[in-house]
């Protein structure tokens, strides 16, 4: 599972499995992963909102936060000096979005931190989990024990069909709510679980044993509601629901208030907050949060059926020669059966309805700024 | 007569007008089609001009002018439904016809036979 070569790329645990299912295996943040399975991204994605799709997402990285005291409150508070969010008001058996911050106020990852009462529970990028690993060591080993989960695998299992298939192999699941996370049983199998996932739906990500993952991954797969998704749905899945990708939106060039994530950072950690600043870039964030941005994060939609794609520019009109923004993610929403798109735009034109324009193969296309997300969540609150 | 390219095109020459479109092994290579862009029709092209695109979910690809000459007719319902390019690649999602402007151009494409081998 190490990905810190740069000529050979690593495997996940259902690797084999992926292969025996017709899964497309490409090359993904150092992993060989499947970008779709012959159902294809299309069928994938509609079927995920339409019944259940199950997320082989065991590339990402898992590590346990605790305190050499073993106190969860002392792990807590070591975390919330690297990110600027209230981990400390966090209850026991819940989840919450983070960001690991930088000196600039730039984001270094996006990452799930969740309580679960001896010991912080955190899922990482794939892409970022070694400099994860290297940023909390650095910062935190005088106070937390700081383990890699190298033995477990990550399912996700998605749609509004996932609670019913999930009550088959677990008498507690259905009765999570929305980023409740904790120790569950599945068919059997010692689990960590939370009611999240990355597509917009409910839906269960499941931390899970890589001696068991097969086993689990087979049951899951043996109901007729459930098809194996591929990164390629995973994607277009997470852009309908306006969800940042890190390394797109989200980057050490983007501070959390351009990228509009304003909501994840609660109260206790702003100006007059009770544990206010005391995160990596918290001057600059505390001052966007109060003066506002030059640029922000917004939805957007083009006029016409093309795709507008990541790395386009954004001009203000048909024929104006210097770029004013640029896009981030793009390409097709198969539940809106149309093109949509995520990028940064001037703050004064990053309101509803403006208009932009982006440069594709020479010509200028017009794109609307459009409210996120762009298909509504549908989370078990 | 049915002719093949190297970038995954057929060709169906009738007199002097060739019908294009992609293969169903570029369809297959592409994945779901979600955008195709025709060119105009009365545009002369060079054989190798960059002329149409279509593009999957993923990415977007050019597609070429297969043989030198002029669009005489596009197939003006495919924009509507680019879902067509997978499901009946080789006849109903057609691309465009081109007025050949040189038919030993065709005597370097493969033929059927060809084609499958190179795909093999």
């Amino acid at each position: 599972m190490n990905s810190s070569c740069y000529d050979t790329l690593g495997r996940v645990p259902l690797h084999d499995l992926h292969v025996a299912l017709g899964g497309k295996i490409v090359p993904f943040a150092g992993y060989e992963m499947p970008v779709q399975y012959a159902t294809g991204v299309l069928k994938e994605h509609l079927h995920t909102r339409a019944a259940a799709g199950l997320f082989d997402v065991s590339h990402m990285g898992q590590i346990v936060l605790r305190a050499k005291s073993g106190k969860v409150e002392d792990a807590a508070r070591a975390l919330e000096s690297l990110v600027p969010v209230d981990i400390l008001g966090l209850g026991i058996g819940r989840q919450r979005y983070a960001l690991f911050t930088n000196d600039t106020g730039g984001i270094l990852d996006d990452l799930m931190v969740a309580n679960f009462g001896t010991h912080l529970f955190l899922v990482v990028n794939a892409a970022c989990k070694q400099a994860d690993e290297a940023h909390l060591r650095a910062h935190l080993s005088d106070v937390c024990d700081i383990e890699v989960l190298h033995d477990r695998a990550l399912l996700a299992l998605q749609g509004p069909m996932a609670e019913s298939v999930l009550a088959r192999f677990s008498a507690t699941t259905s009765a999570m709510k929305f980023m409740d996370a904790g120790a569950h049983e599945i068919a059997g199998i010692a689990c960590f679980v939370s009611r999240s996932g990355y597509t917009g739906e409910d839906g269960f990500e499941i931390s899970v044993p890589v001696a068991d993952v097969r086993k689990l991954a087979d049951a899951l797969l043996s109901q007729p509601e459930v098809l194996p998704i591929g990164l390629g749905a995973r994607d277009s899945l997470r852009l309908e629901a306006g969800l940042c990708l890190y390394g797109h939106e989200i980057n050490t060039q983007t501070t959390p208030v351009e990228a509009d994530l304003n909501w994840a950072m609660q109260k206790a950690r702003r100006t007059s907050g009770a544990r206010a600043g005391g995160f990596p870039g918290a001057d600059v964030i505390l001052r966007q949060l109060g003066e506002g941005t030059v640029v922000k994060r917004v939805g957007l939609r083009p006029e016409g059926r093309a795709p507008v794609r990541d790395g386009a520019q954004l001009f203000a009109s048909e024929s104006a020669p210097d770029p004013i923004g640029h896009i981030t993610s793009g390409g097709f929403g198969p539940t809106l059966n149309g093109p949509i798109a995520m990028g940064y735009v001037p703050s004064a034109l990053a309101t509803v309805d403006s208009k932009v324009f982006a440069e594709v193969r020479g010509q200028r296309l017009a794109m609307i700024v459009t409210a996120l997300p762009f298909v509504p969540n549908t989370y078990k609150r | 007569m049915l002719k093949f390219t190297t970038d995954h095109e057929w060709l169906k020459i009738e007199g002097d007008v060739a019908t294009c479109g992609i293969t169903d092994h570029a369809q297959d290579q592409l994945g779901d089609v979600v955008f195709v862009e025709l060119p105009k029709v009365g545009t002369a092209v060079k054989q190798g001009d960059s002329i149409a695109v279509v593009e999957s979910v993923k990415a977007a690809s050019d597609v070429y002018a297969p043989v030198s000459g002029t669009i005489t007719e596009i197939n003006k319902g495919l924009p509507d439904e680019p879902g067509l390019i997978n499901t009946d690649p080789s006849k109903a999602a057609w691309f465009f016809k081109i007025k050949l402007a040189d038919k030993a151009e065709l005597e370097a494409l493969m033929d059927e036979a060809t084609y499958s081998k190179y795909i093999a």
